[in-house]
């Protein structure tokens, strides 16, 4: 029990119960849909449940616990805090709506039986809880791993198919590598005292490069399952291969469980940040949010586009942590607060509308079975419902006012903005070079979102069999609703849900933001009114307003009258589907652009060509630069040990006998 | 907020629909002026709003409701800007709920709209009206926010009253950053109005345009609404510029007397302005489309230029 007599762990760990009970149901009866679909219904509710005991905990002291599972003299240590708090209210209210829309979504006959996609799913919602209220490094590791496993299980749900076993295997083997680096960088963390609870290692006081050690292991581990350049190569696969309300979990939440992870390893458990490691997050955060959206431009797959605008926001939430970085090393805590909160704010807004916008793909790839933008287009005329609340997804991810992507852009500008001189000069220099960067990436995310709403929803249909598209069902309706109101009410209400983050604020670096006593919940003003201030209200008030008053005055003062007519074009005659942008000729421009940034394989077609094609390949110089090279190095050393395979067993024996020998010569 | 500040921001605004036609119509006189041409009326910018309000609306078959909505929204941001731009007073109470990067953010939003209800009857042209748009705009915008991040930087606020309050009290200080970041401002101001070398209002030639390629599905009072949206962009532009690089003239404080008197001063810059957007326009020749990004690249460097020189040399 916690000292003030509610029990938040008691609660988390009879969600936890309760999912884990809801995935066994599912198990006994897998065929039967009507049923599953209501235990999916349950699991929504149990998600609400978990939103209520985090949003209590959020406002109390940590508490913690220890549970006589696990191994012999190895029990789970569990504990909730601020920054658990707000992350499993994260998780809960992204997966609520998720939940409601899956019990709409899956069928039978689709690959995985329906039944044991419902216990993969409500075992990885388990894993995740588990993790972000794990207390120890064992019981961290245990979660991180199911996590990892459920959602392998859940990406190959479509296991026939070939490329999603490949896109499945990719998954699983950035995670064991991440998940490797994470086990390090507890071994580092712990300081040779061979204590492995969270207690123990905030208590040590590393010297020398250790410090840095386990905090780069941990962006290297934690950026593996983020998506971080260079290890985000598996979300673009695995994204398109998973089930639309699975990519909106894995992208929506799973993503930040890893930014959960890198704030408590770098602002809990380690303790004292150095100035340098902000610098190289910063960069690193910087790079993969370019990169990522970049990438988004030229993408023709939807799902593929929104993978790599999940890299693009993951960079930009870890450009927010170096900077909080920067600024806790220099001893500057109301600027670390407000990059850290700029950071909490994204994370959040995130949940909310990148799943959104998957399961507004999944919508459209039910109604229509086709996730190729070239073959999409003027669905806001046959799905309405999903087309609106995708249109506040996307105006939300492009960053624009009065939505809630533009507050966390905002207050990261601000961090940015209001550096005062920092002790190393040329950071200095570097954080407004930083800014312009980042004002790029928001920029061409904007471009990226046109792009995606406008082949997709706009336009004409571009092939036939999209007469017959249909809109979402009920269920799926209401998860897209409820989660377009989530990203409205972030958007208008940032004082209040500052107000939560200010508890991880304290937590974390011991500052709020908000000023004690901060009354005016319309006014957003984290420094001085003098100095800045946003109040999203009213803004989007006037905009309503004016909108309303000129419909009206234009009605009164002139008329309403309005009529039908071909489109005009410039007067040309002949106008088919065929002659709108496609998703390649959209994003041309960005190709050109940023070409150094591309592998390109271009087929153009000569003047003289009866039949034209033309072909373009555009792929990532990742692959080809970081992860052939391992492939092949990996292959040639296997090779090279596989000239002392298939011997006799005498060969063995002797090979043995060596290493034995060479153990005890070196490890005496 | 009281019912003075109420009313004066109204007033503001209202003058700013007011003389956004204006300042286009002074503009194209003074074009056809420099040509050689016999000047249109000054005041052809409203007849033709009024025009195309009285006409019937004529709309495509398959457009969507996003189509007839995004004039009103491009307005309504438009009209927004115009209340938070400091063009005739600096302490109005619609200031402190947007800051600089809220106005980028709006201007960002007219955009997207317009963009949208380009695409939405699918046709070549608005197709690739808004995507050049949006090419155009991704470039402008970081390098705007540059321009407003050195003068932020000069004055330690974003709110553009207290940049403009700062400004005005130093008439003395020559600010080298500012030098930089004027002429980055010019520069994008060109691109994002639409303006020669990177589009051609007066157009419709149908490989050049950005911007009538948008818009050419639209009629009567959706048309008149985007036309007058421009005008006001175009004014709201020319106020940014005279509020952050000539701001003496504008009323300190919320009264209705200065502000009164601060109309004259502004009118008196627009015209100077105005004058000179159509010589450089009448000087210089469009650019091919893949050369904008040369161009605004040049002006987005220029922008992180006066920013870096305004930290090297604190001022």
């Amino acid at each position: 029990m916690g000292p003030n007599g509610f029990g938040a762990l008691e609660g988390v760990a009879a969600v936890v119960a309760t999912w884990m009970a809801i995935g066994v149901l599912g198990l006994l009866r897998p065929r039967d849909l009507r049923f599953v679909r209501a235990l999916f219904v349950g699991g929504a509710a149990t998600a609400l449940a978990l939103v209520a005991i985090a949003l209590v905990a959020l406002w109390q002291p940590a508490q913690s616990t220890t549970l006589p599972l696990g191994l012999p003299d190895l029990p789970f240590h569990l504990r909730i805090d601020a920054l658990s708090a707000l992350f499993l209210a994260m998780l809960g209210c992204a997966n609520a709506p998720i939940s409601l829309y899956s019990s709409g979504y899956f069928r039978a006959g689709e690959g995985t039986a329906p039944g044991l996609i419902c216990f993969q799913y409500h075992a990885f919602l388990a894993a995740m809880a588990m993790v972000l209220v794990a207390d120890d490094a064992y019981l961290f590791m245990v979660a991180w791993e199911s996590m990892a496993l459920a959602s392998f299980f859940l990406v190959t749900t479509d296991h026939r198919i070939p490329e999603i076993r490949r896109a499945g295997f990719l998954y699983l083997l950035i995670a064991h590598v991440g998940a490797t680096a994470i086990l390090l960088c507890f071994g580092v963390l712990q300081g040779g005292r061979g204590d492995y609870t969270f207690s123990g290692m905030r208590s040590v006081a590393l010297a020398g490069a250790w410090p840095s050690a386990g905090f780069f292991l941990a962006l290297f581990g934690f950026g593996a399952k983020a998506g971080l350049l260079p290890l985000h190569v598996w979300l673009p696969e695995a994204h398109p291969a998973a089930p639309s309300p699975v990519s909106a979990l894995m992208s929506g939440v799973m993503l930040k469980t890893a930014i959960y992870g890198l704030l408590r390893v770098t602002f809990d458990l380690l303790h004292l940040q150095l100035w340098w490691w902000g610098v190289i997050a910063l960069t690193l955060g910087l790079l993969t949010a370019l990169f990522g959206v970049v990438f988004a431009a030229v993408q023709t797959d939807m799902k593929r586009l929104l993978a790599y605008s999940s890299i693009e926001n993951i960079g930009v939430i870890v450009a927010a942590i170096g900077l909080a970085i920067l600024f806790q090393a220099n001893a500057k805590p109301l600027l670390a607060g407000i990059a850290l909160t700029a950071a909490l704010y994204h994370a959040l807004n995130h949940a909310f509308m990148k799943s959104l916008l998957f399961l507004a793909t999944g919508s459209v790839l039910h109604a229509t079975r086709e996730r190729s933008l070239g073959k999409l287009g003027g669905l806001i005329h046959k799905m309405p419902w999903v087309a609106a609340c995708a249109l506040v997804g996307t105006l939300a991810i492009a960053g624009l006012p009065p939505l809630n992507g533009f507050v966390s852009e905002w207050l990261l500008l601000q961090a940015f903005l209001f550096t005062p001189s920092l002790p190393q000069s040329f950071v200095t220099m570097l954080v407004p070079l930083a800014a312009a960067a980042l004002v790029l990436a928001v920029a061409v995310a904007a471009y990226v979102m046109v792009k995606f709403y406008g082949v997709i929803f706009l336009g004409r249909p571009r092939e036939s069999s999209l007469a017959n598209a249909h809109d979402a069902g009920r269920r799926e309706r209401a998860a897209l609703v409820v989660l377009a109101l989530g990203c409205l009410f972030l958007g208008l209400f940032p004082v209040n849900v500052i107000g939560g983050i200010d508890r991880v604020n304290a937590l974390l670096i011991a500052t709020t933001v908000l000023p004690a006593g901060h009354s005016n919940w319309l006014l957003l003003a984290p420094i001085a009114t003098g100095r800045s201030s946003y109040m999203p209200l009213i803004v989007f008030a006037v905009i309503i307003a004016v909108v309303l008053i000129t419909i009206v005055a234009i009605r009164r003062v002139w008329h309403g009258r309005l009529r039908r007519a071909n489109a005009w074009d410039c007067g040309y005659p002949l106008q088919t589907a065929r002659m709108q942008d496609t998703a390649e000729g959209f994003g041309q421009p960005i190709r050109q652009v940023f070409e150094p940034f591309f592998r390109m394989q271009r087929h153009l077609p000569s003047p003289f060509d009866e039949r034209p094609r033309y072909e373009v390949r555009v792929s990532d110089p990742f692959w080809e630069g970081i992860y052939v090279p391992i492939a092949r190095g990996a292959e040639r050393i296997a090779s090279v040990a596989g000239l002392i395979q298939h011997r006799r067993i005498g060969v063995y024996l002797t090979v043995s006998f060596l290493t034995l020998i060479a153990l005890l010569f070196f490890g005496r | 907020m009281t019912l003075t500040g109420l009313l004066l921001q109204i007033l503001q605004v209202a003058i700013a629909l007011a003389l956004a036609p204006l300042l286009v119509g002074w503009v194209n006189q003074c074009r056809a002026s420099l040509a050689n041409k016999r000047p249109p009326s000054i005041l052809l910018p409203y007849r033709t709003i009024h025009k195309l309000f009285v006409k019937d609306a004529v709309v495509a078959e398959n457009a969507s409701p996003m189509f007839r909505l995004a004039p009103y929204v491009v307005f309504g941001a438009m009209c927004c800007a115009s209340a938070i731009v400091p063009s005739l007073a600096t302490d109005v109470p619609f200031a402190s709920a947007a800051d600089a990067i809220a106005l980028v953010g709006l201007f960002a939003l007219a955009r997207v709209f317009i963009a949208l209800a380009a695409m939405d009857i699918g046709t070549s042209f608005g197709s690739l009206g808004a995507r050049r748009e949006m090419f155009i705009g991704f470039l402008a915008e970081p390098a705007l926010l540059m321009v407003l991040f050195t003068a932020s930087l000069i004055s330690g606020s974003t709110s553009l009253p207290t940049i403009v309050d700062t400004l005005a009290h130093r008439e003395l200080a020559i600010y080298p950053s500012l030098a930089f970041a004027g002429v980055a401002f010019t520069m994008i101001s060109l691109a994002e109005n639409a303006r020669i070398p990177i589009d051609n209002p007066a157009t419709h030639l149908e490989l050049t345009m950005i911007h009538e390629a948008m818009i050419l599905e639209y009629s009567a009072r959706h048309l008149a609404l985007l036309e007058w949206a421009s005008a006001l962009k175009l004014f709201n532009y020319s106020c940014i510029g005279i509020a952050l690089f000539v701001p003496f003239g504008i009323a300190e404080g919320a009264s209705g007397l200065g502000m009164l008197a601060a109309v004259p001063a502004l009118i008196a810059k627009l015209a100077v302005g105005g004058a000179a957007l159509a010589l450089i326009e009448t000087v210089s020749a469009k650019l091919r489309l893949f050369r904008a990004p040369e161009f605004l690249g040049a002006a987005f460097l220029l922008a992180v230029l006066g920013m870096l020189v305004n930290l090297l040399l604190g001022s």
